[in-house]
């Protein structure tokens, strides 16, 4: 026996900590597959917004609704986004309760790859996210009045900032003492700052107070830097914003989750 | 002799709580540890740090001479681990989490494959396989976690509480699996609350109480050291009971248990029974039943700690 257990290796090399993030991106994916229902919670609440938001409130805010399809898409895809985060920590929070982060902690793989193999595996979802809302809206009459480049830089730029958020969503994750309650602790934070920015309807018409706090809310040049990007505006200062922002989250979040996640490895 | 699992000294504290407050163990190869002791007592805590998920607060533990805290990796390349609940993904089909396990291991797809299906037929789960897991019954989760925990072939395998809250049908399956994995040479760690469990499959048997050892042995030697052997006397006639329960109050010195129409009581001297028997012929009582048998491992634990092992169950189930 000792013989066979003098030799085992005493860590993870690159190349498989890397196949085994994928093989954990592919367990994320798969799960699709036996479970329509988020595939459904995917793409169908995105779309009902879209529909409820053009069809109902769209000729009342912008006088027709196929003007308020133009303005609020890039709205709904950030909101969609900064939602979608969340999928992280629920999914993070679900292994650890049912015990399966436990399983995959006792075998012999990289320490990091069950984070990262789930987050590889959001962001293929935020991708599917973006381009069958993006799809749809073209179907209802949006239309891209950039370009392809313009269109490409949304993705990334909303990709870039969810992957900043995910750190709140680890720590959530980590924290929260059940799914349900990640759950409403998404709802209760992400729903407000959406509504109370640019997002969805032009900020012109809030109170005072509201306007004061819409014009720093990170939303809002989130909303902007994707608008300008889509349909034409200003691109620059708001996406400069918004990265800010993201690394603000990532200075402060990061280093908290990953202390709760090495006390939890 | 050589330990397949070695811990000196664990101590593990939680705030004021004393999970661990300086236990020992040692498993010679291919055997069978099993760790008793109720809700609480530190089994699982035990566990947890040696299969490197948490760290001990002072103490050292080796599997297979390798170190739990300085050399984790290499240890988890050995052993396999099937905790309280059932760690299957429940959105993956059998196959598929068995799969997962296999290339995370890093097993080749098509082996990984075949793997998942030879385990999958081993633990009768061979048609479910293709189903989602969050269809399974609660056996058929244990005995897929179980198969989870074998696919990179343990040498050491950590079970904790794996039949809590199984049917006793469920329960024999799952140790007759066991006992399987025991011809194979697997040495295992069993924490369990179920005294005949440990009776049933363990060689030794470790008693845990508030995070201590307080007792070890084989079953045997376990039921040998708090005395004894118990003697039961059922009489034919029922009102002959407390007849019956004089006698053996005179001969023995100690007052017996009545329940059930049956006497019980427990014996230090089998030399005694014969004298009990004669006393019984002189005032004509029949009995129906008499025999001096060990005492069982629920007697021991009740001697060892003062209180049952099964009944704290209810206490954590309502706290």
């Amino acid at each position: 026996m000792t013989a066979i257990t003098a030799t085992l290796p005493g860590r993870v090399g690159p190349g498989a900590t890397l196949r085994q993030t994928m093989t954990l991106a592919w367990r994320s994916l798969v799960q699709i597959k036996h479970n329509p229902w988020e595939l459904l919670d995917l793409s169908i609440q995105p779309i009902m917004f879209l529909l409820l938001f053009t069809y109902v409130f769209g000729g009342a805010i912008s006088g027709s609704t196929g003007d308020y399809l133009q303005f609020a898409l890039p709205g709904l895809l950030v909101q969609n986004a900064l939602f979608y985060t969340l999928s992280t920590a629920i999914g993070l929070n679900t292994d650890i309760t049912k015990g399966v982060f436990d399983r995959l902690r006792s075998l012999p793989i990289a320490r990091t790859a069950p984070l990262s193999g789930r987050i590889i595996a959001d962001t293929f979802k935020q991708v599917w996210a973006f381009a069958l809302l993006v799809g749809f809206g073209m179907v209802l009459g949006f239309r891209v009045t950039t370009s392809v480049a313009g269109l490409l830089g949304a993705l990334a730029l909303l990709v870039v900032v969810a992957l900043a958020m995910s750190w709140m969503s680890v720590l959530i994750g980590l924290k929260a003492s059940s799914p349900e309650k990640v759950q409403m602790i998404s709802f209760s934070t992400m729903m407000p700052l959406t509504f109370t920015s640019s997002a969805l309807v032009p900020a012109d018409t809030f109170p005072g107070w509201l306007k004061a706090w819409s014009d720093v809310n990170p939303v809002t040049y989130l909303a902007d830097a994707i608008r300008g990007l889509l349909i034409g505006g200003e691109i620059a200062w708001p996406t400069v914003v918004s990265l800010l922002w993201s690394a603000g989250f990532v200075v402060v979040f990061a280093p908290l989750a990953i202390r709760v996640f090495r006390s939890h490895v | 002799m050589q330990y397949a699992i070695q811990a000196d000294g664990l101590v593990k504290h939680y705030g004021e709580t004393k999970a661990l407050d300086g236990v020992d163990l040692a498993v010679p190869t291919g055997r069978l540890l099993g760790v008793l002791g109720p809700n609480g007592a530190g089994k699982t805590t035990a566990v947890r740090i040696l299969a490197t998920l948490l760290t001990p607060d002072a103490g050292t533990a080796t599997v297979l001479g390798f170190d739990v805290r300085r050399q984790a990796h290499q240890v988890r390349s050995l052993i396999g681990l099937t905790g309280q609940y059932a760690a299957v993904d429940e959105m993956l089909t059998g196959v598929e989490n068995l799969m997962m396990i296999g290339r995370l291991l890093g097993l080749p797809r098509g082996e990984a494959r075949e793997r998942a299906k030879t385990l999958l037929g081993r633990f009768d789960l061979a048609d479910a396989g293709g189903r989602a897991t969050k269809t399974y019954s609660g056996g058929m989760r244990r005995r897929l976690d179980l198969a989870a925990s074998l696919v990179g072939r343990p040498q050491v395998l950590f079970l904790d509480e794996p039949t809590t809250g199984l049917d006793p049908r469920s329960r024999t399956e799952l140790w007759g699996v066991v006992r399987g994995l025991m011809a194979d040479g697997v040495t295992v760690l069993l924490t369990t609350q179920y005294l005949e469990e440990a009776d049933q499959l363990a060689d030794d048997i470790l008693v845990f109480d508030h995070g201590k050892v307080i007792a070890s042995g084989t079953s045997d030697e376990l039921k040998a050291t708090t005395g004894a052997q118990v003697l039961e006397v059922r009489p034919l006639r029922e009102d002959q009971l407390d007849l019956v329960a004089k006698v053996v109050t005179d001969v023995l010195d100690v007052a017996p248990d009545l329940s059930g129409a049956m006497v019980t009581a427990a014996v230090r001297d089998p030399a005694v029974v014969p004298a009990i028997v004669r006393r019984l012929d002189d005032l004509g009582i029949v009995a129906s039943e008499l025999a001096l048998r060990k005492s069982s491992l629920d007697e021991v634990f009740l001697a060892l700690t003062g209180h049952r092992a099964e009944d704290e169950q209810t206490e954590k189930a309502l706290a």
